[in-house]
């Protein structure tokens, strides 16, 4: 939170300009309208339909666009410190502004990890100048070892919302309950990745139909819901509060569902690939499709949507876990778990949930942004673009009313974060032409339906016409 | 045999990519290989000028054996190559061990590799034919073909009809048990494919713990735990190798208790019917899987698998790199009379 009124406070000089964006229509929580939006010294002054141009604006066509709150990213990996060779914050945030992202939230799996006041602010101070809001979760436990407690206190003073050892679930439960018991002092999320060690040893892969076939040692679903069930009882216990990261079973929405229904304060997200890629991607070996949790069978899919549609999954957050070539581009066992995911996530989205109303060619279901989509699950664009946009800034603790400035509504006074999306613009996944330092997107060659086509980020214009300008 | 995009290579990665008809061919092809492996001098130039590397990156004896005299007895120039010799072991990564090796002029690479998928990944990395030689608990398709050659071997002979007139017909509804660790095994997941695709019955005799997760979309006529069960209903009963490892607590409580619940002792033999085969890929822990007497029982078939290994790997490495070959480069088809009509058809 210092962080980012710190932030607001000083606004870069070309913010500061003044931006029309002309002849879209306004999706915000609060609705849909036709309006032009101006924005002026980083805020939003006038929403409405035919605004006066202030002279010297500049003007950003929006014709047959959406034009939403900026996108919200609660699972982001950036690399830095310490694997710059596969992506640093510049080059992240840069990939997250062309995929309609004003703000990710950057995991704490670094190296060094984010389990001290010192690596915070150094992730912080890299990301100021950023294409995007930079926010950081720190580690739940030093080292991410599972052992000790980090600081959660020192970082929660930092600004810090979400604590998570991603990458790694913490496997002792004693500590994962007194970190539940230290963290509600501070008005802090803890975030788990769902994984028992134990179960899940030495696997590649979902376990099942095609891990049996290809000779892959599996990864049950049940390693992943065992923790969640299990979470779930000490969110019972200590009175605390997670977030699920990626869940990616039935039985885990299963699990969440029922424990919103008790009144538990639990949340979760679900990745753009697990809701659009099964494990049958695996059967050519190709470890561009190896990722953590692993890719599921079509039923889990169709769950996870399911899922979105009923309003039990709370955020789509991007995994974004990019992965230099050389160590991808080896066998399935040694190349690492992970796919890149800032700058496709909306148009795969929008093509998984079928965003009703503008989607005609995915609801015709050749689906091309991912695999077939049941046309009972389709949902309206506004409810798609609120699990990017402004249900996880409530999560990540960037809305307005908790002293951030994402998520929207669009309106006047409201800091000028801002996507722009050409609901029918196709574009083909180029891996050699992705912002991101890493090439290992699973859409390679794949051509998307969708695309942000200008964001607008503290009221300067970082990406126009697809292009970065940062 | 699958062709793969770089530079239109055929590979053979799995039995799968076969079916019914490419598993036949390759039997039938294997027939003239046999048959040369008879002569004085049992060799062809069919692949004279082309180099195979066998490219192991694990223990092996007998498959590299077999393949390297499968490419010499086709008159190729053999390259070996094992990563204990290698520079893998300096962190060279596997791609640019591959890399560096075909650049020196590779027409085919037998891949073994503790990794499934590894030969798959070596096919889209160079610009070769790749043979799978056995990928972590995945395939060892090679392995599958020579067993089903040596079924349908013995089976003629039985029958007393000449090879050639014996197509794959003589698998429809063959009952075949394949026993033991079946999660672990590349042999299991080929010969279960092949055995599936000629019509067998396939039945799983296993512990539960070293079955797959899933038999989904696996062509089996049933799983057992209990072999005593299986055995007198069975015409081929083939025995899979049992990794020391396994039994220790992890996956059994002992390896005398697997012997004790589903080794092949004298005991259960006599439970086989008269004309039931024994096969085993080799190498056989006797007193485990297997008893010693009866390994040697005139049913046992092990030997003549070996045998028959290298004809059919000739076979193998033939189709995919000898077809447009023979009658080119001096090696005539006078040379090579019974595969210029089986190639030819």
């Amino acid at each position: 939170m210092a962080e980012s009124k710190r932030r607001g406070a000083s606004p870069s000089e070309s913010a500061s300009g003044s931006l029309v964006i002309r002849g879209g229509t306004v999706v915000d929580a609060g609705g849909t309208r036709v309006a032009d939006v101006v924005v002026s010294g980083g805020v939003v002054i006038e929403v409405g339909a035919e605004v006066a141009v202030p002279p010297g604006a500049t003007v950003l066509d929006a014709g047959g666009c959406l034009v939403a709150p900026g996108l919200v990213d609660l699972h982001t990996h950036l690399r830095q410190p310490g694997a710059e060779d596969a992506e640093t914050i510049e080059t992240g945030a840069r990939a997250a502004a062309l995929g309609g992202f004003t703000a990710v939230v950057a995991m704490p799996n670094t190296d060094p990890p984010v389990d001290s006041a010192a690596v915070a602010l150094e992730v912080l101070s890299l990301g100021s100048g950023a294409a995007c809001q930079v926010a950081v979760a720190g580690a739940i436990t030093m080292g991410r070892a599972g052992e000790r407690l980090a600081p959660i206190g020192e970082l929660a003073a930092l600004g810090v919302r979400l604590f998570t050892d991603d990458g790694a679930g913490v496997q002792d439960v004693s500590v994962m309950r007194r970190a539940l018991e230290y963290a509600r002092g501070f008005d802090v999320t803890l975030a788990q990745h769902c994984e028992d060690d134990a179960l899940a040893s030495g696997g590649h892969m979902h376990e099942g139909e095609w891990s049996s076939r290809l000779g892959v040692p599996g990864i049950p679903a049940e390693a992943e819901e065992l923790m969640v069930a299990r979470d779930i009882a000490l969110v019972r216990l200590t009175g605390g509060r997670v977030h699920f990261l990626h869940i990616s079973t039935a039985g885990s929405v299963a699990l969440v569902a029922a424990a919103k229904a008790e009144g538990l304060a639990v949340t979760a997200e679900v990745t753009p690939h697990h809701l659009s890629l099964t494990h049958a991607e695996l059967a050519g070996y190709d470890p561009v499709f190896k990722v953590n949790p692993p890719l599921r069978p079509e039923t889990d899919v169709c769950a996870l949507r399911a899922a979105c549609a009923s309003g039990i999954v709370d955020a789509v957050a991007t995994d974004h876990a990019p992965h230099a070539p050389e160590r991808k581009d080896a066998t399935l066992d040694v190349a690492p778990p992970g796919m890149l995911g800032l700058q496709t996530a909306l148009p795969v989205v929008l093509g998984a949930l079928g965003a009703a109303g503008f989607d005609r060619e995915h609801g015709a279901g050749s689906a091309r942004n991912g695999a077939g989509r049941d046309r009972a699950q389709v949902m309206s664009v506004r409810d798609v673009l609120g699990l990017l946009s402004w249900r996880p800034a409530r999560i990540a603790g960037l809305a307005r009313d908790q002293g951030g400035e994402h998520g929207g509504p669009i309106e006047p006074g409201a800091p000028a974060n801002i996507c722009v999306i050409d609901p029918a613009a196709t574009w083909e996944v180029d891996p050699a032409r992705l912002a991101s330092r890493s090439r290992n997107t699973p859409w390679a060659g794949r051509v998307m339906t969708g695309q942000v086509r200008h964001t607008v980020f503290r009221g300067e214009a970082v990406v126009v016409d697809a292009q970065v300008q940062r | 045999m699958t062709e793969l995009s770089k530079g239109g290579h055929r590979h053979l990665l799995s039995i799968a990519e076969l079916g019914a008809d490419g598993i036949e061919e390759i039997l039938e092809v294997s027939d003239a290989f046999v048959e040369v492996g008879r002569r004085s001098i049992p060799k062809v130039p069919s692949l004279r000028g082309r180099t195979v590397v066998t490219l192991f990156a694990e223990q092996s004896t007998r498959t590299r054996l077999s393949f390297e005299t499968a490419a010499k007895r086709l008159s190729a120039d053999v390259l070996s190559f094992s990563v204990d010799t290698s520079s893998v072991k300096k962190g060279e990564s596997l791609r640019d061990t591959v890399e560096t090796v075909a650049a020196m002029g590779v027409d085919a690479f037998v891949v073994r590799h503790t990794s499934a998928g590894a030969p798959a990944a070596v096919a889209r990395w160079v610009d070769a034919s790749v043979v799978n030689a056995g990928d972590g608990w995945h395939e060892h398709p090679t392995q599958a073909l020579l067993d089903c050659y040596t079924i349908r071997q013995v089976l003629a002979e039985r029958a007393g009809r000449a090879l050639e007139d014996t197509g794959v017909e003589c698998f429809v509804g063959l009952r075949v048990a394949i026993v033991g660790d079946v999660r672990h095994s590349r042999v299991a997941r080929s010969l279960v494919l092949a055995l599936g695709a000629l019509g067998a019955e396939v039945t799983l005799v296993a512990p539960g713990s070293l079955l797959p997760p899933s038999l989904e979309g696996w062509p089996l006529s049933k799983v057992s735990y209990d072999l005593d069960a299986v055995l007198p209903h069975v015409d081929v009963c083939y025995l899979l190798r049992l990794q020391s490892e396994r039994g220790a607590g992890a996956f059994l409580p002992s390896v005398r208790e697997y012997s004790a619940w589903y080794g092949l002792t004298s005991r259960r033999a006599a439970l086989l019917g008269d004309d039931a085969l024994v096969m085993h890929p080799g190498p056989m822990n006797r007193g485990i899987e297997i008893a010693d007497d009866v390994a040697a029982l005139p049913r046992s078939l092990v030997l003549r698998q070996v045998s028959n290994g290298v004809a059919v790997r000739m076979a193998v490495l033939f189709m995919l790199l000898g077809q447009g070959q023979v009658g080119t480069g001096g090696s005539g088809p006078g040379l090579l009379p019974t595969l210029g009509t089986v190639v030819g058809g």
